[in-house]
């Protein structure tokens, strides 16, 4: 007869690892610029490396991009831009719908990369990142030839070459963001990734090579801040589109202060995630988890300060330390892992700055008492309590996954505190209220404000900020005219 | 009809955000479980299954089979489990309690005017006076729903507690019926009286009604369970029952309770399936595991 098994014998339940093959990731051990529809060496003869920060193994190394081959590159997009802004609109559209087709055909390649070379749980690149990035070239698709029913009696016309400068937090998304409403339009691109995470964006222009994407319509350029530098003063750049730091935000806006070239900039946030006493406090702490520890906390609209209600505090910070324990924080070509590794050695020694800042200021700090690799850069889910709004960590932007933890007594004192931060890009309100939904959507001072959910994304809808957190908007109807004139 | 507000509940229930609780289970089901892992998920899927049979046309032989295959589910693996217990009607338990001695494997018994409910208290308690004599070791009641969705919680809190009172020191699980309540935070309410009038175990659904159990009703009770022992620190148990066929489903039931009670509730004294199918799903997989070949459902005993 089979065992009758009463006791606790069997409840150690560990996930055994579920790790992704690397296998279907295809990197070259060079990757040069793109430009003009070829790979080309650079002028410097410069290369860096990009390393796998879950492992500080060298993936591959890529060419460093100086004045010279930005000017080539931009010439190869106004050269292209005769031709892109010329043919059918409908044309264009074809392109997008075929580059999106192929990302989706390239998703588990794309996914793989983007979490080798960044660090993000493949979970997050396979299931957000690269579906959403198809996403908005299929959304993107579908507007470029009816531009004059998006804008009726307006004759919308494209702008000329944009230069793109995205972020490593998202570098597939990003790039997708950028080029699509781009390209749609009928503008020609010069892009340049940040310079720890070049690969998926060069994967990306394989893909347009073999998409026949006519040549120099979309150029890729890598390199650190003086790449950039070199796009945003390019004289033949008609556009800027960038998105980062607050701190490179206004360098460009300086930059370009007096020339005619438009720029969207979409920087930095330090949003507030506010729950209220009748919210769904199960799900509000699932949100709230969601908004801090999603892609490590790198997110520019990462719930970073979160309010809760005071006759509710004990209970929410006792359902968050619970549910913090259940995270997986490990390898991130592990399907069972919910946090991966931080992006580089500069933001792991940014955010250990700032964990020294809360402790020293006084917060009291709580983290997952997880095993870390031994390899890699890592920084545990954390929680700091007892913070006070004139705290650094509750003013600046940290960008890990750090969360400062306040209380508020009325929706008044609650709303106050929010909206004090130099920042304005994204909130999220927790209640059941549905009237009390409305009266705060319209008094947060954010681009986005989420109800009763958090970090909810779509090509349709528009995103951007206020204030500190930049202007323009990109996806929808919005993220076209950026890259209109009227 | 009015609804009453003026209940004597010690609580007020939380609100459920019902696109929430969808997206936390599609998590759940996401986590991978691999080679050892999966091993041990089926075997304690195994061990937590209530082998049911609740038919008009049972007898003492479809009855006597069960018992077997609770007491050996598969033979020709050597270190399976037992499943947790039989659950039949209060008919069928002396039956099953001698098929099952000294095998530890319990016998629930249905009752309480079980599936509907709806007769009176006399009726319910006699119901239930009469599963205990036969040796019952478990009553799965049903709830009020009509009186609950009357808004009379005051009486459904109160029929529990009476049941509770009679049965002891004998395990009492608590069946809400959630394809009847209509929505999540009913699900939220009716795993709260049932916990504070003395439930040991919250129960789905009978198996009689569609939907039976899911992951969303599931998930919704599981929070209820912690809310109770984070404010009084007793332990409660949880089964869902009805609708749980395959073996991949299980291991994502067991994902939800790990991360969502913790691995304390992982064993067949807090966490329990009822289920008729699933024992043979479980089998094949743990077989699958063990061989890496697929037998067909012909290998396997049905009873």
């Amino acid at each position: 007869m089979a065992k009758n098994i009463k006791t606790k014998e069997l409840t150690e339940w560990n996930y055994a690892p579920a790790p992704e093959s690397k296998s279907i990731a295809n990197i070259a051990p060079r990757y040069e610029l793109f430009i003009d529809g070829g790979f080309v060496k650079p002028s410097s003869g410069r290369y860096f490396s990009t390393i796998n920060p879950a492992t500080e193994e060298k993936l591959s190394e890529i060419a460093e991009a100086n004045e010279n081959d930005v000017d080539k590159a931009v010439k190869a997009a106004r050269k292209a831009f005769t031709i892109w802004s010329k043919i059918p609109a409908k044309e264009r559209a074809k392109y997008l719908y075929r580059i999106a087709r192929m990302i989706q055909e390239r998703t588990r390649e794309f996914a793989v990369i983007e979490t080798l070379d960044g660090g993000k749980p493949i979970k997050e690149s396979r299931d957000f990142d690269v579906p959403l990035a198809a996403n908005h070239f299929f959304y993107y698709a579908g507007w470029a030839d009816k531009l004059e029913y998006a804008f009726p009696g307006k004759n919308p016309k494209p702008l000329g070459v944009a230069g793109q400068i995205i972020p490593w937090n998202f570098p597939l998304l990003m790039a997708a963001w950028k080029i699509a409403p781009a390209l749609a339009c009928g503008n020609t691109v010069v892009l340049k990734p940040a310079e720890t995470t070049s690969l998926t964006a060069l994967k990306l222009a394989e893909l347009f090579r073999d998409a026949d994407l006519p040549a120099g319509v979309v150029n890729i350029v890598t390199g650190a801040g003086k790449t950039g530098a070199a796009i945003v003063n390019h004289p033949g750049i008609d556009k800027i589109a960038f998105t980062g730091s607050t701190q490179v935000g206004k360098i460009i806006q300086k930059a370009i202060a007096g020339t005619n070239k438009k720029a969207t900039l979409e920087l930095g946030g330090k949003a507030a995630n506010i729950i209220f006493e009748d919210a769904p406090i199960d799900q509000a702490v699932e949100g709230v988890i969601n908004g801090i520890f999603f892609n490590q906390g790198h997110v520019c609209c990462a719930g970073s300060r979160l309010f809760v209600q005071e006759s509710v505090f004990s209970e929410v910070i006792k359902k968050l330390k619970h549910r913090m324990k259940s995270l997986q924080v490990g390898n991130p070509l592990d399907k069972n892992t919910d946090v991966g590794a931080i992006n580089s050695k500069e933001q792991y020694q940014t955010i250990c700055k700032y964990l020294e800042y809360g402790v020293k200021d006084g917060a009291e700090i709580f983290f997952h008492s997880c095993e870390l690799p031994k390899k890699g850069y890592w920084v545990r889910p954390t929680l700091f309590l007892n913070v006070a709004q004139s705290h650094r960590i509750a003013q600046e932007e940290i960008f890990g996954p750090v969360l400062a933890v306040q209380t508020f007594r009325t929706i008044a004192e609650g709303l106050e505190k929010a909206n004090n931060t130099p920042f304005g890009l994204s909130a999220g309100v927790w209640t059941d209220k549905g009237s009390k939904i409305f009266n705060l959507t319209t008094k947060l001072r954010a681009g986005v404000v989420w109800a009763n959910t958090y970090n909810k994304f779509d090509p349709t809808s528009p995103f951007g900020g206020y204030k500190e957190s930049g202007f323009g908007r990109e996806g929808g109807l919005h993220g076209l005219m950026p890259y209109l004139t009227f | 009809m009015k609804k009453t507000t003026n209940t004597l509940l010690p609580i007020s229930s939380p609100t459920v955000d019902q696109v929430g609780v969808e997206e936390r289970c599609a998590k759940f089901t996401s986590r991978s479980i691999k080679t050892e892992t999966k091993i041990q998920g089926l075997k304690m899927v195994l061990s937590m299954i209530d082998l049911t049979t609740l038919e008009g046309a049972d007898t003492p032989g479809k009855v006597k089979q069960l018992c077997y295959k609770a007491m050996h589910p598969h033979d020709a693996v050597s270190d399976l489990p037992t499943t947790a217990a039989v659950c039949v009607y209060p008919s069928m338990v002396k039956v099953a309690k001698k098929e099952l001695e000294g095998s530890g494997v319990k016998v629930a018994a249905v009752s309480t005017a079980f599936p509907s409910g709806q007769a009176p208290l006399n009726v319910k308690i006699a119901d239930t006076k009469f599963a205990l004599d036969q040796g019952a070791d478990e009553i799965d009641m049903v709830i009020s729903r009509g009186k609950f969705l009357c808004g009379e919680y005051q009486f459904v809190f109160d029929e529990i507690a009476k049941i509770k009172e009679l049965c002891g020191n004998i395990r009492l699980k608590v069946i809400l019926e959630t394809g009847e309540l209509g929505s999540l935070d009913d699900v939220r309410k009716a795993s709260d009286i049932a916990l504070y009038a003395g439930a040991d175990f919250i129960k789905t659904s009978t198996g009689k009604i569609s939907p039976a159990a899911t992951m969303p009703v599931t998930l919704v009770m599981l929070e209820a369970i912690k809310d109770f022992y984070f404010k009084t620190n007793k332990m409660r148990g949880m089964k869902p029952a009805g609708g749980i066929s395959t073996a991949k489903s299980a291991l994502h039931y067991l994902v939800m309770v790990k991360e969502t009670l913790g691995e304390e509730w992982l064993t067949n004294e807090w966490f329990r399936f009822g289920a008729s199918r699933l024992a043979n799903d479980v089998l094949m997989q743990i077989v699958k595991q063990k061989t890496g070949i697929y037998h067909s459902v012909d290998y396997f005993s049905k009873d």
